[in-house]
């Protein structure tokens, strides 16, 4: 049983609590809609947290929107958009973005119209709400981007495909915006399960490493993320050389893979290869989506987790990196601030100059460099694994399924 | 109530919700009036929601409000005011909300400049939802209470012991209204259960602090994990 080998990670007191609030949702049907099977943070987390619904007695369900390349072109910036960028969007991709949805919205609507719950991920399916006329259930947009600042006209475009929804879900109270319905904060977590979580041999984590020409007896930083100019690589390679006039054994690791629905990420690699030069001890390496154990792998040979993010949703390879026991430089950004607390989980730097002093604070510390890596591990532990997710959802289709007042009683 | 006719204790266990409500201020003046228009649910989420919230357990700060004058508007003396605000002390929450109505407005007075200092990150106004559901578990006396209490939920810690002073304020929690059925044996636990001070310290220390004591006052080794 899955839910069992969960309890043994998080607790059985953790996973009882799953049980007793999951049965008033037996037999219920939760459908969950995004736009990749591969790739990014929202996949991952669903691909745990559809089956572990299932094992609760939830009839849980995983549906995928397809789309052409325009569609995502346009998706990605609707992203960009929302996280601050002033991308204006033209027509013809917004007839395309709108086309999509009603396409899919045909395709899913059976599963859909019936269903008790429906959580919509993001922007690009956020328009079927409006294309599945006869709707029983209570409809959800699950929003997991930083859309603190969002560009405006593009907000106030998507802003009515999301507005009819029942309610509405962001990973931290400075991202919601102004709707007219309940708006709920749930932070994301990480599966500890995962092949991009579970604790791996040394040797495999060595061979890793030597596969790529990482030398595990130096020091090493590793930045997990895709390509994106919010992830700020180049600031990262600028911290690594600011840090390296002092620390010459320093290497660097930029590790990313690619999403199906993100067709920016080559050209932000090529700006990152382009940063790092001839510098053998720069490691830019794009991986394959389902390159888990890879990441594992790099993450745990890390002295220092990075993620110098300029804008962040929540920061899931924080939290990876976090539950391998590494302390993390993070931007001062989005939900890396929930997560990496000065002097304790890390530290928030807001410049590469600033990463860079925090790269040589720790790693002339290596004591610090341990007992922050425990703290943030058990951080997570009680925090942002996927058990504490899946309660908030449950909580959250329990609240809607029974009126959302302040105070639902069950017993 | 005798002891033979105490009812069974059922444990219960919560989840609580953060509900957004859109209400952002960057202005001490700015909280009073938000402090000022606060329900009750939105009070007892920033003074005792988090406690079940996502957040580092070594906290600087005991409520939101505090944390967010010290480390946004940079008001030490304020915030070290209000942080020492025990909620315990108020039979209400309103009564609360005008306690900490009176230390912004005194501050404000004493400290002109603070009406026009203004945070670069935002205050937001939160609420609480909360489902209350039940278990399978039940004790029928204060001995086998002592051996459930280190096996439970932080939650249900949390509903029993915290969320309880609303429902029954005069008994404290939902321990020692039951307790209190049962003699010199009760009484003893209410009075020690009384002392304790959940507004501190984490749900995870709060739940060993409560299986000691059924531990020393039982005699048996309840508090072993």
């Amino acid at each position: 049983m899955l839910l069992d080998e969960y309890a043994r990670v998080a607790g059985e007191d953790v996973i009882e609590h799953l049980r007793q609030l999951a049965r008033p949702l037996a037999g219920k049907r939760l459908v969950n809609v995004n736009s990749t099977r591969e790739g990014g943070g929202v996949a991952e987390i669903l691909r745990k947290l559809v089956p572990l619904a299932q094992e609760l007695g939830i009839d849980a369900q995983w549906e995928v929107i397809a789309g052409s390349p325009e569609f995502y072109e346009c998706t990605k910036a609707m992203h960009n958009a929302l996280q601050g960028n002033p991308v204006r969007i033209p027509e013809e991709l917004l007839k395309v973005y709108e086309e999509t949805n009603r396409a899919n919205a045909e395709a899913l609507h059976d599963k859909l119209a019936d269903a008790d719950v429906v959580f919509i991920h993001d922007p690009q399916p956020a328009p079927l709400i409006g294309y599945v006329a006869r709707r029983t259930g209570r409809w959800v947009w699950r929003c997991h981007i930083d859309a603190s600042q969002p560009y405006r006209p593009v907000w106030k475009y998507l802003r009515d495909f999301v507005a009819p929804y029942d309610a509405s879900v962001f990973s931290l109270a400075g991202f919601t915006q102004a709707m007219p319905h309940p708006e709920y904060v749930i932070p994301p977590s990480i599966d500890p399960l995962s092949a991009k979580n579970i604790d791996l041999p040394w040797h495999e984590v060595a061979a890793t490493c030597h596969g790529f020409g990482i030398d595990v007896d130096r020091p090493l930083v590793v930045q997990i993320s895709r390509f994106d100019h919010f992830k700020d690589p180049v600031g990262v390679i600028e911290a690594y050389r600011l840090a390296k006039a002092y620390i010459p054994q320093l290497q660097v690791v930029l590790a990313g893979g690619g999403a199906a629905d993100d067709p920016e990420g080559d050209v932000v690699f090529a700006e990152t290869r382009a940063a790092a030069a001839d510098d053998p001890d720069i490691h830019v390496l794009a991986l394959p989506p389902d390159a888990h154990r890879t990441v594992n792998a790099l993450q745990r040979a890390a002295h220092i987790g990075m993620q110098k993010s300029t804008r962040e949703g929540f920061g899931l390879t924080v939290t990876e990196a976090m539950w391998k026991g590494k302390p993390v430089i993070g931007g001062d950004v989005g939900g890396i601030r929930l997560q990496v607390i000065d002097h304790h989980t890390g530290f928030r730097v807001n410049s590469p100059e600033g990463a860079s002093l925090r790269i040589r604070y720790l790693l002339h510390q290596p004591k610090k460099i341990r007992a922050m890596g425990w703290k943030a591990r058990e951080f997570v532990r009680e925090n942002f694994l996927v058990t504490r997710q899946l309660r908030e959802y449950l909580t959250l289709c329990v609240g809607l399924l029974h009126g959302a007042t302040e105070r639902i009683e069950l017993v | 109530m005798s002891v033979d006719s105490a009812p069974p204790f059922s444990i219960r266990d919560c989840a609580l919700l953060s509900i957004a409500t859109g209400w952002r201020i960057y202005t001490l003046g700015e909280l009073r009036a938000g402090v000022a228009a606060a329900d009750d649910e939105t009070i007892y989420f920033h003074f005792w929601g988090s406690l079940l919230q996502p957040r580092f357990e070594e906290r600087e700060f005991n409520n939101d409000f505090a944390a967010w004058i010290r480390h946004d508007l940079h008001d030490a003396k304020l915030a070290e005011q209000v942080a020492v605000v025990d909620p315990r002390e108020f039979p209400n929450l309103g009564v609360l909300k005008s306690e900490l109505l009176d230390l912004i407005d005194e501050r404000l007075v004493e400290a002109e400049y603070l009406h026009f200092s203004r945070s670069v990150r935002p205050f937001e106004f939160m609420r609480a939802q909360i489902v209350v559901f039940g278990t399978d578990k039940s004790v029928t006396n204060p001995e086998q209470l002592g051996e459930l209490v280190p096996q439970l939920s932080v939650s249900s810690i949390f509903y029993h012991f915290i969320d309880a002073r609303r429902r029954v304020p005069t008994a404290g929690d939902d321990f020692s209204a039951w307790l209190a059925n049962f003699g010199e044996t009760g009484t003893r636990l209410c009075d020690r259960l009384a002392q304790v001070d959940p507004y501190f310290i984490p749900l995870t220390i709060l739940r060993d602090q409560l299986a000691a004591i059924f531990a020393e006052e039982l005699g048996g080794d309840h508090a072993a994990r």
